[in-house]
């Protein structure tokens, strides 16, 4: 990211001195608190870099619209550094010392589950941004982020219908990717195919050679892949380095939400499929608009943006309607803003909280990379989190603060 | 039959790997007695060389031989007389300082490059076929390379008047000096020829793996275990604790997962070490280099 010393010097100030009239309005305390915590170093702010650039876009967006109800918005942005630790410390400073009125955080299932607890005790609204396994069932926390029966169900047969019936799982050796495989299979058998075999990998494995044999000696119809992280990265280059590419595809459902597709090649990320719930291909006003204002304000050299980064913008957006809408930043009165099915329409289309689940329904959409560009091929409107749908009823029973899957599907009592 | 070959040229593959990455250390913890933490970041920045003058637009295979090592090499010197050369003997002083050279290196690079590098250099090379199953040619590469890489560092230590000399003063110090050896050249030039190794295996790693400034955590561990376990003598060491651990884990790759892989070499290194606590070479092949 190209970005001096002296150009933030000179944008922050133009910022102070544009924003003085809405401070003197706010006059000081007044205003609402907003904090984020997000991995900004470590091994992955690849993932969290993009999301801070567009959480702190949406804040400015709101309070260059005047604010919400008259007050100014403050951004209280935390570095948790990849450290699982710093989560729970600073949700802890976020919700007592700020006495922040919603909580945007984490990237990894870990560190949901390590702060949620927290912000659920100190009774503040926390948004998770991010595509995850599915299973939370929480009435104060809002999972905006895609979930497998949005992306999974979807990329799976679509292959499938492309390739063949025979999959090859390689995944992630950690809850996300466990739990996703377990998704996987499940959406392999319900259109009629195969699973070949499963395969872990702890995440600093970067040699795959042994696996790219299995897989030439189970010769699948395409390999699928939850594959996570900057070491495994590796895989897609040694597995194009071994002329596998071009016999057989891969599909991923976390290939690309770290830009992935711009850190190897061309040649050897071309025909891979991957699913979301944004592209920057969507097709749409907004998104066109919300593109060209990115690239006005971080220059040519701005993050591609992906599902992580569009819905940590989105997930602030729909915060900022159910202010609105309630009339007030308290959390209760937000809370039941949210779960009236509200609705915000952003670069990847509307987006809708589900009050059973407190997650959204969005569109999903399949990409085909080509030349380091994805390139949309499907897309399918409002897609529900059917997966948690199964397990989790909060309107029936809205005191329940557990994530379902946190033992594995069977665990959870689906099939 | 094809299946058997392809099996056996993986394991080859493994094996050499991890003498790759451990070569360099060997060199400097092995013979020097410097616990260098910052070894993953050496091969970290072997890498980065590669990138960033492949992208400049100067041949891969310059970039890979002789940039990358120069390169590194130069900053393993700067970096002996900065830092290194004040603690030799004091073993536990060098494990902290080199563990904030290692933090402050991943730094530089992050706030250089930034966290994610685009790695746009590929395998140079097509792909072999073995019946059925394919491998990838660079592969084949880097098993012939390695091996080249150690017999040349065993032609230097053992033929050479620099070997001898830093083979004298890495077993008696004084007595080099008494001798007439500049031993403070001698420890400069070996851990810059150190660093040159683990550069060049850094640079050779790159198309394979890719570049991240982090991406020295996911080797130093191996290297120290293969160092380790190998003992004393630097190359049959190296070699000895390669082939073994390679091996193990990358049968167990096979058979079970990368996951139990890892597991059956940590679990291997523990047996190993309890068995022979000074390493292979503390036991067999001892007059060796």
């Amino acid at each position: 990211m190209t970005f001096s010393r002296r150009s933030f010097l000179a944008g922050s100030s133009a910022l102070a001195l544009s924003s003085a009239p809405i401070i003197g309005r706010a006059q000081g305390s007044d205003k609402i608190i907003f904090a984020s915590i997000l991995d900004l170093s470590g091994g992955l702010d690849i993932y969290g870099a993009p999301m801070a650039e567009t959480t702190k876009m949406a804040i400015d967006d709101i309070n260059a619209a005047g604010g919400l109800l008259g007050r100014e918005v403050e951004l209280k942005l935390y570095d948790a550094q990849s450290t699982i630790q710093f989560y729970t410390q600073y949700a802890t400073q976020a919700a007592a010392g700020d006495r922040a009125h919603t909580v945007h955080a984490g990237i990894t299932s870990a560190s949901r589950e390590a702060i949620r607890p927290t912000l659920a005790r100190f009774k503040t609204l926390y948004f998770y941004n991010t595509q995850y396994e599915g299973g939370v069932c929480d009435f104060n926390t809002f999972c905006t982020g895609s979930t497998p029966a949005q992306t999974v169900a979807k990329v799976v047969p679509y292959a499938m219908n492309k390739w063949g019936k025979k999959v090859y799982i390689v995944a992630a050796d950690y809850n996300y990717g466990q739990i996703t495989a377990q998704w996987m299979q499940r959406f392999v058998k319900e259109n009629g195919g195969e699973t070949l075999d499963v395969e872990f990998f702890p995440l600093d494995v970067t040699n795959f050679g042994p696996t790219i044999n299995k897989i030439q000696t189970a010769k699948p119809d395409f390999v699928i892949s939850a594959l996570v992280g900057g070491a495994h990265v590796s895989f897609y280059r040694q597995y194009a380095a071994a002329g596998m590419n071009k016999e057989i595809p891969i599909a991923s459902t976390t290939f690309g939400v770290g830009n992935e597709q711009t850190l190897i090649s061309a040649e050897e990320g071309d025909g891979i499929i991957a699913s979301y719930s944004y592209f920057e291909g969507a097709d749409n006003p907004t998104n066109t608009e919300f593109l060209s204002r990115l690239e006005a304000r971080l220059g040519a050299g701005r993050p591609v943006m992906n599902e992580l980064a569009v819905r940590s913008y989105e997930g602030a957006m729909l915060w900022a309607e159910a202010v609105k809408l309630a009339g007030t930043p308290d959390r209760d009165p937000v809370i039941e803003a949210l779960r009236s099915g509200l609705t915000y329409n952003g670069p990847s289309g509307a987006v809708t909280v589900d009050a059973q689940t407190n997650h959204c329904n969005m569109n999903v959409y399949i990409g085909d990379l080509k030349d380091q560009k994805w390139n949309i091929v499907e897309s399918y409107e409002a897609q529900p989190p059917a997966d948690t749908q199964l397990v989790c009823d909060l309107v029936a029973n809205p005191d329940q603060s557990t994530f379902l899957f946190e033992n594995g599907l069977a665990a959870a009592g689906i099939e | 039959m094809d299946l058997v070959i392809a099996v056996l040229f993986q394991l080859i593959y493994v094996i050499s790997n991890l003498a790759l990455i451990s070569l360099g250390l060997a060199i400097i913890f092995g013979m020097m007695r410097v616990i260098n933490l910052a070894h993953g970041e050496f091969l970290m920045l072997g890498g980065y060389t590669v990138v960033v003058a492949t992208n400049a637009g100067i041949n891969i295979w310059v970039s890979m031989l002789i940039l990358a090592p120069l390169v590194v090499g130069i900053i393993g010197v700067i970096v002996e007389r900065l830092l290194i050369r004040w603690l030799y003997g004091r073993m536990v002083d060098t494990l902290l300082a080199t563990w904030g050279l290692s933090l402050l290196l991943v730094g530089i690079v992050t706030s250089i490059f930034g966290a994610s590098t685009g790695t746009t250099v590929s395998p140079p090379l097509g792909v072999v076929r073995i019946g059925d199953y394919s491998a990838s040619g660079y592969e084949l590469f880097l098993i012939l390379i390695t091996i080249v890489l150690l017999f040349s560092v065993w032609l230097t230590l053992r033929f050479t008047k620099l070997g001898l000399l830093a083979r004298g003063t890495m077993q008696n110090a004084e007595m080099a000096s008494s001798l007439g050896v500049s031993t403070s050249r001698i420890y400069m030039i070996t851990f810059g020829l150190g660093a040159a190794v683990s550069g060049l295996a850094g640079g050779l790693l790159a198309p394979m793996t890719g570049v991240l400034p982090t991406i020295g955590a996911t080797y130093i561990a191996k290297a120290f275990i293969t160092v380790i376990s190998g003992g004393s003598a630097i190359l049959a060491g190296t070699t000895a604790g390669s082939v073994l651990l390679g091996g193990i884990n990358g049968i167990f790759s096979f058979i079970a997962g990368s996951t139990f892989g890892e597991i059956a070499l940590l679990l291997a290194a523990i047996v190993l070490l309890r068995l022979m606590p000074r390493g292979i070479t503390g036991r067999f092949f001892r007059k060796s280099l």
